[in-house]
């Protein structure tokens, strides 16, 4: 059998597994108790925010902190045009309006190159809510917002159809002509500048995707909590989370920052649960033991076990 | 029409002069030589025709079009192309992934993904890389980067080509082949523009030779010309006296 077909067969194992998968989360709410869905939608929302994440700078190496940004402006969305509009335009508009500013300020910075970038997306962070928090103070007289809450179901299935969405666009971005791009905007810049590639237009443009999906989520989680405010809506902790994720997951494989945002996800409403008090100390230990002995995450170390395992079985025949 | 000129091309860095009034044409197919000493400012006015720089004051034309200010993607695709003084590979692709990224966005319209992997193929093959096209850049000697370089700069179809010191950490071997492929890519057609420090190398490719020094063009002609000129000679020379004093 030659390698295509070989690699064709896999592929298509891999196809099936993935479509059981999400058939599998399709019904989820119908069979699982309250509280399944509740941590699912947990889950999906660090899913979501980590797979956008990598989408971006994953590729690039351009390390973004704001995804408390986008997150937030879709969160923000919904507050304000919540109830006013059908729904699902609501969450579109949450995307669209991330996706704008996006444009804006990756137009604007992403000529500022590793710490510098990676600072001043934080100080967006900072921005934002503080912008927010002045105008609400001294323009609107009002602290924080009310949102039109949803059921959980609905949460659910929205984040699910926003995941299904985003994974797709991942793919495809991968796969095509301009995944390659990507990759050699953060191996070299400057040869893939004169090889040919717009790495300006490249780089603003995936950056705005990427936040266009954050912002979709933020719009559906905003109903969940019925309150908020900037502080709520641009907590930094969204930032961190996706970096994390993808790290402790492996960003070499798409299914890697998806296996570390489920993971960490879970251990984070685990140790909530069981150990309040000792959650951050834990999960912080656990964090470091994987940033110091996990360089290329949970994934790289599995391909490490399955390359020598491959080897062995090699050394035998 | 020279395929390439300058018109009082100037790039200061603070107070600093690094280009200084440079008038330069380029004629369609030759090989032209570019040499001076460390710091005469040959890299940048190679930055400056790729347009990672822009001058300032100063005119470049290419083809007789105004080019001066064009992003590096733009002259890439209008067939100018690079190589590196310092190797810069896509270290973590294929050695083919490298030359395909060419392929895809060098011009324009890019190439379908078929052709691309076809000529990626045969570039590979034409700078004698076929052995280690699946090999990661980074695992590759400098000799071997230097011509990955290469294939790639080729794979965006240029006209004119810069090669920037690729003979630089090579050994007499290495250097050799690298000369037989400057040939080659000549004999192709391409007009070239090398910057180098193996005279021998220069002397046996180039039919024209300019020589910066501070910035400033002090000598232009044939290798003969150059050897034989005094001015080449005393600031050579003269760079020697000032570094025993």
């Amino acid at each position: 059998m030659d390698i295509t077909t070989l690699t064709s067969k896999k592929s298509l194992v891999w196809w099936v597994i993935i479509l059981i998968i999400f058939i599998l989360l399709a019904f989820v709410p119908l069979y699982a108790p309250g509280y399944a869905a509740i941590l699912l939608i947990s889950i999906l929302m660090y899913v979501i925010l980590t797979v956008s994440w990598v989408m971006f700078s994953g590729s690039t190496g351009y390390m973004s902190l704001a995804p408390a940004v986008f997150f937030g402006v879709g969160i923000y969305a919904s507050a304000i045009i919540g109830g006013k509009l059908p729904f699902p335009i609501v969450v579109g508009i949450g995307g669209l309006a991330s996706f704008c500013l996006a444009l804006l300020v990756g137009a604007l910075t992403l000529r500022l190159r590793g710490i510098y970038f990676a600072i001043f997306t934080f100080g967006l962070v900072m921005l934002m809510a503080h912008s927010l928090l002045f105008w609400e103070l001294h323009v609107t007289g009002t602290r924080g917002r009310f949102v039109i809450v949803m059921g959980y179901n609905t949460i659910y299935y929205y984040l699910l159809g926003i995941f299904v969405l985003l994974l797709l666009t991942a793919y495809l971005i991968n796969r095509s002509r301009f995944g390659l791009a990507l990759q050699s905007i953060g191996q070299e810049e400057d040869a893939a500048a004169h090889t040919g590639v717009n790495v300006t237009m490249l780089k603003v443009t995936t950056f705005a995707i990427s936040a266009f999906f954050m912002g979709a989520a933020g719009a559906v989680m905003a109903t969940k909590w019925t309150y908020i405010d900037p502080f709520i809506a641009f907590n930094p902790f969204y930032s961190f989370m996706p970096v994390v994720m993808a790290i402790f997951g492996g960003m070499g494989q798409l299914f890697g920052p998806i296996i570390g945002a489920v993971i960490l996800t879970y251990l984070e409403e685990f140790l909530i649960t069981k150990f309040a008090e000792l959650y951050m100390l834990i999960f912080g230990t656990i964090l470091v033991i994987a940033i110091l002995y996990l360089p290329d995450g949970l994934v790289g170390l599995i391909q490490k076990m399955w390359n020598r395992y491959s080897e062995r079985k090699h050394a035998d025949t | 029409m020279p395929i390439l000129e300058g018109k009082g091309v100037t790039k200061y860095f603070g107070g600093l002069v690094a280009v200084s009034n440079v008038d330069f044409k380029v004629e369609q197919g030759e090989a032209l030589g570019l040499i001076g000493p460390n710091g005469a400012g040959k890299t940048t006015l190679f930055n400056l025709i790729s347009a990672a720089l822009v001058p300032k004051p100063g005119t470049i034309r290419f083809k007789g079009e105004n080019i001066t200010g064009l992003k590096p993607y733009k002259i890439c695709r209008m067939v100018v192309a690079r190589t590196f003084q310092l190797v810069k590979v896509f270290a973590d692709m294929p050695a083919l992934s490298n030359v395909i990224l060419g392929s895809y966005f060098g011009m324009s319209p890019g190439m379908s993904s078929k052709d691309a992997v076809r000529e990626a193929t045969e570039l590979l093959e034409f700078v004698g890389l076929s052995a280690v096209k699946g090999t990661p850049a980074k695992d590759l000697t400098l000799a071997n980067q230097k011509r990955l370089e290469v294939a790639r700069a080729l794979a965006t179809n240029p006209e004119l080509l810069l090669l920037d010191e690729m003979m630089a950490g090579l050994n007499p071997t290495e250097v050799g082949q690298a000369m037989e492929l400057v040939t080659r890519i000549r004999d192709k057609g391409i007009t070239i523009i090398m910057i180098e420090h193996v005279m021998k190398a220069i002397m046996n490719v180039c039919e024209r030779i300019i020589v910066l020094h501070h910035g400033a063009k002090i000598a232009e002609g044939t290798p003969q010309e150059i050897v034989t000129s005094k001015k080449v000679i005393e600031v050579y020379l003269g760079e020697k006296a000032h570094a025993g004093s």
